[in-house]
């Protein structure tokens, strides 16, 4: 366990240096603070604008942040050849995996309370500081869980540009899956039905994490629901990381 | 039983520019003794890389088997004994020396207690202790080169292997890691090393192996391997006329004022010496030429050895051979 915290923690150290990060989280601050002069441009609720948009960009920036950062995780350990000397230690390559991705998931929490500071410093000034926002901005952190583990998983096997997009492809298709649910009532049983069944498994339902409506509205969430998505993300998340380390056990380093 | 043990491995890989596969290994044997050093020779593209790669776990072998301490590569206890540095190797360069190795040690699973002493020791052991806190990125070729040792060191390995370790070196810093590598046979660890350099596999190895056309195609001591036989002999006369000189000799020509013959047979030198004394002349040196690991790189790569070294410019052509 020592080994895979090294490894997480000198990912984190390597992570911290990148220039994506800093550029996301830069405009994720201004598209913060720019909901201020969108709210005046806008008929409705100046607060209830501000916090949506806020909690979107948080959102959004935390899971480019992931994908960006999350294809080329293992891709630069093989690309600049640091990977010859890690995997021929003691150290297993599931180890190396898990810490890679451990030190991703703490650079995008950190990434995500720094948002979140700022957001709620603007809150704080627009006298709408509520605490009933911090349950959708902890979900957001199981989305990025979600999205860190499907772009290692796709970059064990391919390149980052491809990792890239069909991280993105699955980030907006788990956006959406909820739709297939609705598409399989309609269909009589049989084959497309059961295909529609499939997806809806297979897809990261990432809807689940997305109650910003909600508690930007102040519509209370059940509690079972919100256990439910943790459940849900932390199993997909978990998943995902396990078929990505048995990808990488038989895997060639030219 | 043998520290590291590769039986018949080949490896193939896809080729961009054809659709075909290239056939790098075509069964390699190589067996590493405990205390000794291994050479592993050949020249640039003829696998060397490859089989180490192989050996250390980094590819799988198409067919054939690695076997390192008895355990499988895949086994990380075999790996805890095993120390690899490869080749043109890269670091994370924004730690320091010392970040570097520390993270290493940890890696190799060495308790926090004893971590900080064993780095001082590695960086001291590589001559880096006073720049260990300088950036990897800071780090020169060599300087990389020796950090790279010092991690393949950290754990106590019983069987070291190199990647072509004195490639990007300057003549100080190829003797330091001469010095190591003989110090570490002093240990009794074993070390394996792959290099196109002849002569640092003559000045440190017990056996080498040549690497051609995908297979070892010699393996054995040096000394066994190199004083075979002798090759020529070659004598140095003077004040003799070379056309009355009646020797079954290979080859003659005029070198300034002196005569050289070079001779196939030992026989033959008994008859020069009688003729020599028999026309009034001198001998002046006579010096058998023994194999060189060259001769024998160069040979077993499929080239024949040139017969004769290059001649100095102000030298006379041969003399046409004289029959006898
Ligand atoms: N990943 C790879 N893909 C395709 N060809 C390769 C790869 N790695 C090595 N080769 C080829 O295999 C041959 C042997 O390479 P290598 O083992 O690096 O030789 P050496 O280390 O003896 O110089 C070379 O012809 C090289 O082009
Ligand atoms: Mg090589």
């Amino acid at each position: 366990m020592d080994k895979t915290l090294a490894i997480a923690a000198n990912t984190f150290r390597e992570a911290i240096r990148d220039r994506v990060l800093y550029l996301l989280l830069g405009f994720a601050l201004l598209m913060i603070g720019s909901s201020i002069f969108l709210s005046l441009l806008t008929v409705g609720s100046r607060e209830k604008i501000i916090i949506d948009l806020g909690l979107s960009a948080i959102s959004l920036f935390g899971v480019l942040s992931a994908i960006f950062l999350g294809v080329s995780l293992v891709f630069k350990e093989i690309d600049k050849r640091t990977i010859y000397t890690i995997v021929t230690k003691p150290v297993g390559r599931a180890q190396f995996i898990l810490g890679k991705y451990l030190g991703l998931v703490l650079t995008l929490s950190v990434n995500l309370v720094v948002m979140t500071l700022g957001f709620y410093a603007l809150l704080l000034y627009e006298g709408a500081a509520h605490a009933r926002l911090l349950p959708a901005i902890g979900l957001t952190l199981l989305e990025l869980l979600v999205v860190t583990a499907l772009a290692l998983l796709f970059s064990s096997f391919s390149t980052p540009i491809l990792s890239a997009l069909f991280t993105l492809g699955a980030y907006l298709a788990g956006q959406l899956s909820w739709s297939l649910r609705l598409l399989q009532d309609r269909l009589d049983p049989g084959i497309g039905r059961a295909v529609c069944e499939f997806f809806y498994w297979v897809l990261p339902n990432l809807w689940r994490f997305n109650i910003r409506a909600e508690v930007t509205h102040a519509v209370p969430v059940p509690l079972a629901e919100v256990g439910l998505a943790v459940v849900y993300g932390l199993a997909y998340a978990a998943l995902l990381v396990f078929i990505a380390c048995l990808s990488f056990e038989r895997r060639d380093f030219t | 039983m043998a520290v590291l043990e590769i039986s018949g491995i080949t490896k193939s890989f896809t080729s961009h520019l054809s659709m075909g596969r290239t056939q790098v290994l075509r069964g390699v044997d190589l067996k590493v003794e405990a205390g000794e050093v291994l050479g592993l020779l050949g020249a640039n593209g003829a696998g060397k890389t490859t089989t180490l790669k192989t050996a250390v776990g980094l590819l799988r072998p198409e067919q054939g088997s690695v076997r390192l301490f008895g355990m499988p590569i895949t086994d990380v206890r075999a790996r805890a004994r095993m120390g690899f540095l490869p080749e043109n190797p890269y670091f994370y360069d924004y730690l320091s020396g010392r970040e570097f190795l520390d993270f290493y040690a940890r890696l190799c699973g060495i308790a926090p207690s004893r971590r900080a002493a064993r780095v001082a020791e590695m960086l001291a052991r590589v001559g880096l202790e006073d720049r260990a806190d300088r950036p990897l990125r800071k780090f020169s070729k060599g300087m990389v080169q020796r950090v790279g040792l010092a991690q393949a060191l950290i754990n106590e390995p019983d069987l070291i292997i190199l990647d072509e370790p004195m490639s990007g070196l300057d003549p100080i810093g190829r003797r330091e890691f001469r010095d190591i590598i003989l110090e570490l046979r002093r240990n009794g660890k074993a070390v394996l090393f792959s290099s196109h350099i002849l002569a640092d596999a003559e000045a440190l190895c017990d056996r080498v192996a040549i690497l051609r056309g995908g297979k070892v195609a010699a393996c054995g001591r040096l000394d066994s391997m190199l004083s075979d036989r002798v090759r020529f002999w070659e004598a140095t006369l003077s004040r003799v006329d070379p056309a009355s000189l009646n020797v079954p000799h290979e080859k003659i020509w005029q070198r300034g004022e002196q005569v050289v013959v070079r001779l196939q047979e030992a026989e033959q030198v008994d008859t020069l010496i009688e003729e020599v004394r028999r026309l009034g002349g001198t001998l002046r040196s006579l010096v058998p030429h023994r194999r060189t690991l060259e001769d024998l790189f160069l040979g077993e790569l499929g080239y024949e050895a040139p017969e004769e070294t290059k001649a100095p410019a102000a030298e006379k052509p041969p003399i046409p051979k004289s029959r006898g």
